[in-house]
């Protein structure tokens, strides 16, 4: 029930002379007003120090001092051809695109199965939701002990089931390293994958499903040809999340192999550390942080695109 | 008859599958949380069998379990401190997000039309901007205003994050208060200050109560900002005191570092479980429309 605009504008004058009429009635102005405390906080806390994320990479600067001397290209011409910022840059690349492979593959497989009808589903999706939700530092460590190099109960499992002869050393070698890391990324990012997946198949109607059903279609080509297609857009954002998320971690390769061994499981968010704050290095820890961007700037423009079509379907 | 029984199979192998899988993956996901739990408790003589010795099975207790790592934990490690300075800095970021986020969150919902939905996009993408990319322009800040060390540092950086994310977050809650009971007050003559005071905050209250213990995880699943800014190990939260400053020397107390991540991590993935399906229902609306 909405009045006709002059309507409303003639109430409103019979209304406001019975009290102040103060800034406050004027709603845009009062819009801004109210919004401008939270926009100057993060242009300044966030805007001013993206500037100079960018500003520093192109700077001598060092952490000890203040001094903030231009040095051009200088910082990047010194990293691009270092094979340790190579490593790190390929290791960021193919962490995130193998752990974001599986995510997806796992949450829909998940998904799939919660939204089935059997007991216990609600605990099941409780306990799901645990490797997301408790603390990212604190899970990493609980997953150094299990990779331990004495007592690793992964192991010690694969020994005890004839799986395998040999003990693995799971941050001793760069390949078991990598698949160490992955595996924590994927076990702390499948559960956020799986739930947001299955909000979309419920948002699906059963219609199409079904109608697919009687036409005939199996299983496989139901899943491959309806409901994939289908839930495209809602595992696209899952997956923009873990994109974001796992390709600018710094917590789990920090606390599980700190890097190591030799170098060989650097990130470019470990190795900007380890250059801009153990190494002082503050201009060269900003040019390796700033190669982060291109994969940021994709996935914001597939965000902004997202919510445009929302927009119009709206 | 055979066709029937057939399609029993079928049915009794596919519900197999079903809970197959279930258990499948909920033991991936807890696995790692059993394993604390069951590393906490361990006696020592039974906890560091090394894992060749097939004959020991680490899954289960071998010996009576014991409370000596917790015990440890609260008595002679600085847990507890980590513990209070996390709630502090948590309830200052969760005070300073709220008046910040709460009218920005209204005026974008309501005050601000068509650009305040592009303005609440793109405060949203601010929350993507990671601490990675941030923390070595803030090391810079940070020294610049004195704060190396200080929870101050964090107190006024957290909101970097707890701000978009909280703004954003209730943009959508304000949004779903039915606009008609709004436009009934203001020509009943309130002014839109009294809207909000009287109609908006008390209705909004289980979104502000969301944004609340979302601010509050997400200080707690910081690791970067505290590791680049708080050196001395009194001054550190739970997150960066427990992976880094529990561990002495080459000795790893396994017991109590276990039981330290395990009695932090369940509360919070309680509590988060249970306002998880507000946060999916915002951020899949826009998917889902599309």
């Amino acid at each position: 029930m909405t009045l006709p605009r002059e309507t409303q504008a003639g109430v409103a004058a019979i209304a406001v002379p019975l009290r102040h009429r103060t800034l406050a009635d004027r709603e845009d102005w009062l819009g801004r007003l109210m919004l401008a405390p939270a926009l100057i906080y993060v242009v300044a806390l966030v805007g001013v120090p993206f500037a100079l994320a960018l500003a520093l990479a192109f700077s001598g600067a060092r952490s000890g001092s203040l001094d903030f001397s231009w040095v051009g290209l200088s910082n990047f011409l010194a990293i691009i051809p270092d094979p340790q910022f190579q490593r790190a840059l390929w290791n960021t690349l193919r962490f995130t695109i193998v752990s974001q492979f599986l995510v997806m593959v796992l949450a829909v497989t998940a998904a799939h199965v919660l939204s089935a009808a059997f007991a216990g589903r609600r605990a099941v999706r409780f306990l799901l939701l645990l490797p997301w939700a408790a603390p990212v530092a604190l899970a990493a460590i609980g997953w150094t002990w299990i990779f331990d190099s004495t007592f690793s109960v992964i192991n010690w499992t694969f020994l005890a089931l004839g799986l395998t002869k040999r003990w693995f050393y799971w941050f001793g070698e760069p390949t078991l390293a990598t698949i160490a890391i992955i595996t924590v990324h994927v076990w702390r990012m499948f559960p956020f994958a799986t739930v947001i997946t299955l909000a979309g198949m419920s948002s699906i109607p059963q219609e199409i499903s079904e109608a697919a059903v009687v036409d005939g279609a199996g299983f496989w080509r139901r899943f491959f040809q309806v409901n994939l297609p289908l839930l495209l857009p809602i595992i696209t954002v899952a997956v923009l999340f873990g994109v974001v998320f796992t390709s600018t971690d710094l917590g789990v390769v920090y606390l599980l192999t700190r890097g190591g061994p030799y170098n060989s499981t650097h990130v470019l968010a470990s190795l900007a550390f380890q250059r801009g704050i153990f190494g002082g290095d503050l201009g060269q820890g900003a040019a390796v942080a700033v190669f982060l961007l291109p994969v940021l700037v994709v996935v914001a423009i597939v965000m902004l695109r997202m919510a445009r079509r929302a927009e119009v379907g709206a | 008859m055979t066709a029937r029984r057939a399609r029993r199979i079928t049915r009794t192998i596919k519900r197999v599958a079903l809970y197959a899988a279930a258990l499948f993956f909920t033991l991936f996901a807890v696995f790692p949380f059993y394993w604390m739990f069951l590393t906490s408790f361990k006696q020592n003589r039974d906890l560091y069998v090394g894992g060749t010795v097939t004959s020991h099975i680490p899954w289960i207790f071998n010996a009576p379990p014991t409370m000596e790592h917790v015990n440890l934990l609260f008595q002679q490690t600085l847990y507890l401190t980590w513990v209070k300075n996390t709630l502090v800095i948590g309830a200052v970021v969760v005070v300073i997000t709220l008046i910040l986020a709460v009218p920005a969150g209204y005026a974008l919902a309501r005050l601000t039309g068509r650009w305040g939905e592009r303005l609440g996009i793109g405060v949203f993408l601010t929350y993507l901007i990671p601490p990675t990319l941030l923390f070595i322009p803030f090391s810079r800040v940070i020294t610049v205003l004195g704060l190396q060390n200080s929870q101050w540092a964090l107190v006024l950086v957290y909101p970097t994050f707890t701000v978009p994310f909280c703004t954003w977050l209730l943009m959508g809650f304000f949004r779903s208060i039915p606009r008609d009971i709004e436009d009934q007050a203001l020509i009943d003559g309130y002014s839109r200050i009294s809207v909000i005071r009287k109609i908006v905050l008390p209705l909004g209250i289980s979104g502000i109560l969301t944004a609340t213990i979302f601010a509050f995880t997400l200080v707690l699943q910081d690791f970067v900002y505290a590791l680049t800014f708080i050196s001395a190990v009194p001054r550190m939260t739970v997150s960066l005191g427990v992976p880094v400053a529990l561990v002495r020397g080459d000795v790893f107390y396994w017991g109590s570092l276990m039981a330290a991540c395990l009695i932090t991590s369940i509360p919070i993935a309680v509590v988060y479980n249970l306002f998880i399906d507000r946060f999916i229902q915002g951020l899949t609306a826009g998917a889902v429309k599309g």
